[in-house]
């Protein structure tokens, strides 16, 4: 029961004799004998059966809502068929890290496609093969950007506040000084951020749509940001990328984002998928694998990682990161989408979402939840209400099914995406009404 | 092969969203950049992505002995479990009323991986190993700043260590003080007693070490560190020899990473996602990055340790993979988890028995789940490299060990087979490895030619980071 060992008691005797010694825990010769593990205190072994029943009953415990209302970070967007059916191919799944080239193009080709992608999607030159997620690619952002008499960082306020806890912890382990700049009215305080920046400030990182789902402007931020000779960061939303400004059109210097909306899950958190581009003069200071074209011996073009001189198995304590793991199936996965999708199915991907969140707002508002900010959005917006009636609103909600939107300071921070029907939201816009009482 | 970007024409399309049943808003100001993706068909589409598929070479391919990355078999129950919609479905900002059976999870392989390392906290934040290193490396920071003792700056590395150990010191914010190891390959006390001081903050160790040996002063080695005040990091890459067996708390460790896509069995997907738990002693358990899963009568709920130091990654943890690994811990169970470990053992010293006949080992004693070689002097007498044997083996469809690593030893070869390989697919194997030994000596050439039957043959690495293309020009660019 329980065991993934092919070879046989009688086998492994075998083995034993032909290694010359009588038991196999005469191998551990060199662990002092006091320190053998006696007893383990961990469950029974079970049959893959008993596993199958024991976990379906965890995942029985979750609540599955119907429809959900809520994004901060996390969005369910619609995922074609395609790609779960080829990303759960076991080989793609059980594959390691392409170092050998030879064997590995699918992955190493796979990637390069995801890179020209992500570089079309945010306008810029160069792309990495991923992160771990959205956080940890912000936080990586600020280290690129970082120079012997620029090392002060600078975030805005408007950002989502865990992607700025993440970087405030690479920043306590780097000894970087990081700021929280003000915002006014739910976007970046213009003024707050030039007084702001001296000639130590390294970099300032934006957030588009910001965490209120408002759309920044970006690109004067940005020509604040160069003037003060600081690089200027953009952390994007990949599906508003098919409408917007892209990140290269604002000046940004290096552009990353969360991937997870690229035909990820939400699973509870992960795995998603950070990604990291920049122009062509940060290229050397980006983190993580990169996958280069070039040709083999006999001119076949083909791919392999490339520019490793940047990474940690070379250079030790002077790399650019000790990033060893990408998100490679994630990255696969975000590739497969935006070629199912397409451009014109990802623009309308975008234009459903956007245009689901401005119907909410607007029956929201007639409900009696008027919007707490002005400002152009893109698929998420924050209505106004008390906490204690956002609490009700949320708990009224979840009754009927509905993930509704996560209370905030001063109110409630609403999504919707292109999987949601107008039924759905009537239904969550009734159910508002009368906790409101109207 | 060509690039999806080279296929299909801009009329192509999948039939994916519906009708807008809404009035249609846009943004006012929009890209005027074009947006250039794929406009293929969806049996197109399959066909690209079947081929970069058949281009692939995964664990259920071929034999897979590539040292210290642990690629045993993952188990398909594993897969199936956390593909249910009760997990992939789950929003991580639905509270934890709406969230028990995920809490439950969490909380569940808290507990099985604090009993697995003999540890007292755990966080399944980070994301991948060298995730868990950087985060494991603040919990020590963290601890020293706290008691004010500020000097304490150094982090002391073997240079048999893995490139992410220094990497991840510096990412922290330490130094880094290189020892040499000893000539065993284990950790050279005499260097480490000169270079321990008021000044270390800590030790960064693997043990087994990365030569595949158990460090037999493991007890004097942690005790050198503590006496001076530093505290001690275990690597956890290499616990795949131990699980269950001997438990780095009891090795003296205050802190350590699992790899749960190495020691248990969670897939790695090409180079990822992973996951890198971070274990550690009561002492740090008030640092660990917020949130950790408690259990509270029957209830489970998340909370922020008292003086955590913030989250490393966005959400709680690379989930479904967590998920795959509680199901391989549920499977195995406290009987056959050392049992593993002990296979893993065994293999090893079985292959190494049976290449010693035609191969020179680094190190002359039995080895723990991997082992190394060193082909410096047939490289010398035949000109065959570790890099040409390595891809003579791509051409019988074997992966290739790990080479070049560790550094101490010249033209290495690393193996780790694990314990969820026959003996019959070992014999072939280094009848392979024989084989190749011999065409070393009587045909050398044709190893420097190797591989000649793989998608693409060697490839020039020089140029491709001279000249970089890292994305396709569009033909109008």
């Amino acid at each position: 029961m329980g065991s993934y060992v092919p070879n046989s008691p009688e086998v492994q005797r075998e083995m034993l004799d032909a290694i010359g010694v009588r038991s196999i825990r005469d191998l551990y010769a060199n662990v002092p004998k006091k320190m053998f593990v006696r007893e383990l205190d961990l469950p029974h072994e079970m049959s893959e059966l008993e596993v199958r029943a024991a976990v379906t009953e965890l995942a029985e415990k979750n609540r599955v809502f119907k429809t959900c209302l809520r994004g901060a970070g996390s969005y369910r967007h619609y995922i074609p068929a395609v790609v779960k059916s080829i990303t759960s191919r076991e080989e793609l799944v059980t594959a390691y890290t392409p170092y050998q080239a030879e064997i590995s193009q699918g992955i190493l080709q796979s990637i390069f496609e995801y890179q020209t992608m992500l570089c079309e999607l945010t306008g810029m030159d160069v792309s990495n093969a991923s992160v771990y997620d959205g956080a940890t690619a912000a936080a990586e952002s600020i280290t690129m950007c970082l120079e012997r008499k620029r090392t002060r960082a600078y975030v805005s306020a408007t950002v989502n506040p865990q992607v700025i806890a993440v970087m405030r912890t690479y920043c306590f382990g780097s000894g970087t000084s990081l700021t929280v700049l003000p915002a006014k009215d739910g976007r970046t305080d213009k003024a707050a951020l030039k007084a702001a920046l001296g000639d130590d400030a390294a970099c300032f990182y934006l957030q588009q749509p910001n965490y209120f789902g408002l759309l920044e402007d970006a690109a004067e931020l940005g020509g604040l940001v160069h003037a003060a000779g600081a690089k200027f960061v953009m952390g994007v939303n990949p599906i508003a990328c098919a409408l917007m400004k892209t990140p290269a059109e604002c000046g940004a210097d290096v552009a990353v984002g969360e991937g997870q909306p690229l035909g990820l899950d939400t699973a509870f958190g992960g795995p998603y998928l950070g990604f990291m581009t920049a122009t062509h003069d940060m290229m050397r200071h980006l983190p993580g694998r990169i996958v280069g074209q070039t040709r083999d011996v006999d001119g076949k073009t083909g791919y392999v990682l490339t520019l490793t001189a940047r990474e940690q198995h070379i250079r030790r304590e002077k790399a650019s990161s000790n990033i060893c793991s990408n998100e490679a199936l994630c990255a696969f996965t975000a590739g497969l989408y935006l070629s199912a999708m397409g451009a014109d199915g990802l623009r309308r991907a975008a234009e459903l979402s956007m245009s689901k969140a401005h119907y909410l707002a607007g029956e929201l508002k007639r409900a009696g939840l008027p919007l707490l900010y002005r400002g152009e959005y893109f698929h998420e917006f924050v209505t106004a209400c008390d906490a204690r009636t956002a609490a009700a609103i949320e708990k009224a909600l979840e009754k009927a099914g509905i993930l509704g939107g996560l209370p905030v300071e001063g109110g409630i921070l609403w999504c919707a995406t292109e999987v949601v029907t107008r039924t759905e939201l009537d239904q969550a816009v009734e159910i508002v009404k009368e906790v409101l009482g109207k | 092969m060509k690039l999806i970007f080279e296929r299909g024409d801009p009329g192509q399309h999948m039939t994916l969203l519906p009708e807008c049943d809404v009035p249609e808003v846009s943004l006012k100001e929009r890209r005027a950049l074009p947006l250039r993706l794929p406009h293929v068909s969806e049996n197109e589409l399959t066909r690209h992505y079947k081929q970069l598929s058949d281009r692939v070479h995964g664990v259920n391919d071929g034999f897979y002995p590539l040292g210290s990355c642990t690629m045993k078999y993952n188990p398909k129950i594993d897969e199936e479990l956390a593909a249910l919609p009760g997990f992939t479905r789950l929003h991580p900002l639905q509270g934890d009323a709406a969230s028990q059976g995920a809490l439950e999870v969490l909380w569940r392989m808290e507990q099985a991986l604090g009993t697995i390392t003999g540890m007292d906290g755990v966080t399944l934040q980070p994301a991948a190993g060298a995730h868990g290193e950087f985060t494991g490396l603040l919990l020590i920071k963290a601890y020293h700043t706290a008691r004010k003792d500020s000097l304490r700056t150094k982090i002391i590395v073997p240079d048999s260590a893995h490139g992410t150990n220094p990497a991840s010191a510096r990412m922290a914010g330490f130094d880094v003080v290189n020892i040499p190891s000893g000539p065993d390959g284990c950790v050279d006390l005499t260097a480490l007693r000169a270079a321990v001081g008021p000044d270390t903050a800590g030790l960064m160790l693997t043990n087994p070490n990365t030569v595949g040996i158990f460090d037999k002063n493991i007890l004097k080695i942690t005790e050198i560190v503590h006496a001076a005040g530093g505290l001690c990091y275990y690597d956890g890459a290499n616990l795949n020899a131990v699980v269950g067996v001997v438990r780095p708390g009891d090795m003296g460790f205050d802190v350590c990473h699992l790899n749960l896509h190495k020691t248990f069995a969670a897939p790695h997907g090409g180079g990822g996602p992973g996951s890198g738990p971070v274990c550690c002693k009561e002492a740090l358990c008030r640092f660990l990055p917020g949130p950790v899963a408690e259990k509270h009568g029957e209830k489970f709920r998340f909370v922020t340790p008292r003086n955590s130091i913030g989250r490393v990654r966005g959400f709680a943890g690379n989930f479904t993979v967590i998920v795959k690994s509680l199901a391989y811990i549920l499977t195995l169970g406290r009987e056959q988890l050392p049992q593993a470990a002990e296979n893993a053992v065994l293999n090893a010293n079985y292959m190494m028995a049976r290449l010693a006949k035609n191969y020179e080992m680094a190190y002359h004693e039995f080895c723990m789940h991997e082992f190394v070689m060193t082909l410096d002097q047939l490289h010398q007498k035949t000109g065959v490299s570790a890099m040409d044997i390595a891809k003579g083996l791509l051409d019988s469809g074997i992966h290739p060990p790990t080479m070049y690593f560790p550094l101490i030893v010249h033209e290495a070869l690393m193996i780790e087979p694990c314990e969820t390989e026959s003996k019959e697919t070992m014999d072939e194997v280094c009848a392979v490895f024989e084989a190749l030994r011999k065409e070393a000596e009587t045909d050398p050439q044709a190893l420097h030619d190797a591989p000649k039957h793989t998608p693409v043959r060697r490839l020039d690495e020089v140029e491709a980071a001279r000249h970089p293309i890292v994305r396709y020009q569009f033909q109008q660019d």
